[in-house]
Formats: structure tokens, sequence, C-alpha cells
């Protein structure tokens, strides 16, 4: 479970987040959606500690996460997996280095363990006999793969990802959406989303937060979503024709 | 001024989180053998050609210097050694290699950050700078001594093979001039600049790189810096070095 209590972050003098309370709960798919640029990518790099929050509280569990210094953080980052809108591969290395990093940083596995945990989480996000390809040679969406396992590799409780199916096509990018609504049960990990994509809203939204400059406007799940009245939610929902005709001829 | 003393202060405070404890030493010494290849072995070449040629060029600037027959024939050799020993090799093979391995290193840590690669580092509890930056301190502090003992001995042999082909000392002269009134301590010197020329170059352009903000075009901006800063502060440290070791 992950708590934010009131998080407020600026640059310089530019307010990029005002006053965002959420309960993120285990188990379950948590999204924030919102428009490009209304500050999800910020307030998820705040949540895991990347950005100092100029204001608020957050809770891991029980232990207030910004009150920690750095070594205390560090405890909890081993518990964290995170999935960067740009996947954040290293490029120096392979497919099978990047994935058994953690390991080799924080376990003390012989390497057969090693390879075959390496082995377990890329055929769980479907990449096979790649293990000795470089990022570079990937496309975008087995990088994304690549990183989801990487970030899986230590059995994290914590799982953030950051847009995993933005330049996706549909059908790659509901695959992915399954794959983390999958390991989500599986593991019981709190996973927050990031996503401005309407599938996978409607696909995995069990819980949904909707951020607009910076504040939160609305929240509440797949279903609640059509028939919300909150006016600038509606706009970013049906933002496109198709999604408009479904809600005039439902009504 | 406001900028320089900033940088100045996240200069030091990024060299705190490079020399703190090693999270796992056998990571940290597999990362530095790569970085010997990559910042040690792949720069023998440039340095071998570029001290080649140095060589030859101090020898016949000596000998058209000394054309006058009141000076010893021998003194040719004994003023390329000289030089090449105290200045070239180790300041004029720290000033290419700020420009190849500065460069490369502001760009390579430059990319990470926009990346994000730094960023998945942190996520996971490692401490990135030291991971990143700490191989290469180390890799090139102890490398480097190697490029400069590599660059004098091509440098006096370009100087003996050019300077006897040009016809303008004899290999008998040359060979005795740089054996004459030859002092180790020099060797020395040359060296422990090297070493601290080494360190700034590197971490001078990690902090370059590690800082940088955006996109390409900064990582671009961060890697001409990068050679721009770790090539003054050398020239300055070269300075003072030079009085202080001998004076
Ligand atoms: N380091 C920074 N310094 C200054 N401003 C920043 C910084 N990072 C983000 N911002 C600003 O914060 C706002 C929110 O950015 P953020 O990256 O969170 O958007 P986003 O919701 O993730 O958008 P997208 O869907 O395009 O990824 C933007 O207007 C951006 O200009
Ligand atoms: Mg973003």
């Amino acid at each position: 479970m992950i708590r934010a209590e009131h998080i407020s972050k600026t640059f310089g003098d530019r307010q990029v987040l005002t006053d965002i309370s959420a309960l993120f709960e285990p188990g379950k798919t948590n999204l924030i959606i919102g428009k490009s640029g209304s500050g999800k990518t910020v307030f998820l790099k705040c949540l895991v500690g990347l950005l100092e929050v100029d204001e608020g509280k957050i809770w891991y569990n029980d232990v207030l996460f910004t009150g920690l210094d750095f070594h205390g953080k560090k405890e909890i980052r081993k518990q964290m997996g995170m999935l960067f809108q740009g996947s954040a591969l290293f490029d120096s290395m392979s497919v099978e280095e990047n994935v058994r990093f953690p390991l080799d940083m924080f376990t003390a596995m012989s390497y057969e363990e090693k390879l075959e945990r390496v082995n377990f989480c890329l055929d769980r996000v479907n990449i096979v006999n790649s293990n000795k390809l470089f990022p570079s040679e990937l496309s975008g969406g087995m990088r994304k793969r690549v990183a989801i396992a990487r970030a899986i590799a230590l059995k994290p409780r914590f799982l953030f990802c950051d847009e995993p199916n933005s330049g996706l096509d549909p059908k790659t990018s509901i695959v992915i959406d399954e794959l983390i609504r999958e390991i989500t049960v599986e593991l019981n990990m709190t996973t927050i989303v990031n996503t401005h994509d309407m599938n996978s809203v409607m696909e995995n939204g069990e819980k949904i937060i909707f951020i607009e400059e910076g504040e939160k406007c609305w929240e509440g799940n797949r279903n609640e979503i059509l028939q919300s009245d909150c006016r600038l939610l509606n706009e970013f929902v049906f933002a496109n024709s198709l999604a408009r005709q479904l809600k005039n001829s439902s009504k | 001024m406001f900028r320089f003393l900033s940088g100045f202060g996240s200069y030091w405070i990024l060299m705190g989180k490079v020399f703190s404890k090693p999270e796992k030493p056998s990571i940290y010494y597999r990362q530095t053998m790569k970085e010997l290849v990559s910042l040690g072995l792949r720069s023998i070449g440039i340095v071998t050609i570029i001290s080649f040629f140095m060589g030859a060029v101090i020898t016949l600037q000596t000998a058209y210097n000394t054309e006058n027959p009141i000076y010893p024939t021998y003194l040719i050799g004994l003023g390329a050694r000289d030089s090449i020993i105290l200045e070239f090799s180790s300041t004029i093979v720290a000033l290419i290699l700020a420009g190849k391995v500065g460069s490369n290193i502001a760009s390579e840590i430059g990319t990470m950050r926009v990346t994000e690669q730094i960023d998945a580092l942190e996520l996971m509890g490692v401490n990135s700078a030291s991971y990143i930056i700490l191989p290469k301190v180390i890799a090139t502090v102890l490398f480097n001594p190697f490029l400069t003992l590599i660059s004098i001995i091509t440098g006096i042999l370009g100087g003996w093979i050019v300077g006897t082909t040009a016809d303008v000392t004899t290999s008998q002269d040359y060979i005795y001039g740089i054996q004459y009134a030859f002092i180790p301590y020099y060797i020395t010197y040359s060296l422990i600049k090297t070493v601290i020329f080494a360190f700034i170059i590197t971490t001078v352009s990690a902090h370059q790189g590690y800082h940088v903000e955006g996109g390409s075009l900064e990582v671009g901006r961060a890697s001409t810096k990068a050679v721009v800063y770790s090539s003054v502060t050398l020239l300055l440290f070269n300075v003072i070095l030079t009085q202080l070791l001998l004076s």
C-alpha cells in the first residue's frame, strides 16, 4: 500500500503538483491519467523519491518514506521496480545482463540461479532467444518488455510504470497491459501506472486518478468514468469521436 | 560567478558520492576492467602516433636552434629528451586525452542521464555516481602513467628516427645525448603530473555529464564543456605542480 498526502511540487516558480492525496492498494493496477504535461511523470518520480517533494507525506505501508534518510530510502527502493517512459535499459549491457543487473547487485545468488531467474522473467514477458542482443537491436515494444522483466527481477512489492504503452501499436499495448495486470495479481504488488491511453483505462482501470494541471480532479474506477460529470475528465475521455459516438449511443 | 561557485560546490558533492564505500566490490572490479579497455587500451594508438611526431618535431626544432657550433652536438638528444619527459608526454598527452576521453565520458554519462538510466540505477538503490564514475577514475589514474611512459619512449624514438633521417644529428650523438646527465626524478615528476591530470580529466568530465538536463543537444554541449573545463583546470594545475615539484 502506498499513501500520498497533500503532495506539492514546484520547479523554480512553476507549480507542477498541487496538493495531491491518493491511496494505492496492493494487488490492484492503479492508474494515473491526464493530458501530456499534466504532471504524471513528476508525480510518479515524487512517489519513488527521485524528486524531492516540497510539501506532503508519502507512506509505504507503515513507513513514512519522505522522512527517511538516503540509507532508509535505499532499503525501500530495493522493493521497488520501475518502468521508465523511455525504458532506460543500460545500453552497454545485453538483454540478459540488464535483467541480471539487480540480481548481481543485491543478491548472493549463484550464476546459475541468477540465469534461471533472468530466463524466467524474460519468458514471463515473452522475450525468448534474445538474451545476447543489445538494447539498440530491439524494437520499442521489446525494450519495454525487457524493462518490465528487469523491474520484476527482484520480485518487487511496488511497481511503477510510466506510460508502458506509449508509442506502441494497439495490440502490443494490450499485451503489455495484460502483462502488468497479471504480474500485479501474481506477486500481489502495489502497481501504479501512468497512462493517457484510453484502451488501458478501460481494460485495467480498477482505480483511476485523473490529474489536470497538477491537481487531482477525479478519482474512481472504469465503470464510473463513463458516467462522471466532471467536465475536464469528460473532455479527456471523450476526446476522440469514436468515444463520443459510443457515449451518445449508450444514452 | 554564482554559476561557477555552484558548479564548484556540486563538483565536491558529487565527489563525496563517488568516493563512498562501494556496495559490491566484485561489480566495481568488473566495471573497472571494462573501463581500462575502453579508456586506457583504446588510447594507446592515438598517444603513440602523436608522441612519435611530437618527438620528431621537438628534435628538429632543437637541432635548428642549436646550429651554432659552440653547442655540443649531443645537446639535441638531451634537449629533446627533457622537453618530452618534462612537458610533452604528461601535459600535451593529457590535453589530447582531455579531448578524447573527456568528451567520451561526458557524453556517455550525459546520455545515461537524459535517457533516465541514472534514475533507473538510483531507483534500484544503487549509488549511481559511484557505480558509474569510480571505475573510470580508477582506470584512468592507473592506466595513464603507462600511456605517459609509452609516450616518452615513442617520442624519443620518433626524434631518433626522424632526426637521423633528416640528417640533423647522428645516431651516436643522439643516443649519447639522451643518456647524458639524466635525472630520474624527471620521470617521477612526469608520472605524478599524469596521475593528477587523469583525475582532473575524468572527474571534471564526469561532473559535466552527470548534471546534464534536457536532451541530446545538452549532451553535446556538456561534452564540449567537459573538454574546455578539464583542459583549463589541467593547465592551471600544470603551473602549480611545476612550481611545487621542481622548485
Ligand atoms: N525538471 C524539471 N524542471 C522544470 N519543469 C519540469 C521538470 N520536469 C517536468 N517539468 C514540468 O512539469 C510539467 C509536468 O511534466 P510531466 O513530465 O510530469 O508531464 P506528464 O504528465 O508526464 O506528460 P507526458 O504524458 O507527456 O509524459 C511539465 O509542464 C514540465 O514542463
Ligand atoms: Mg510523462
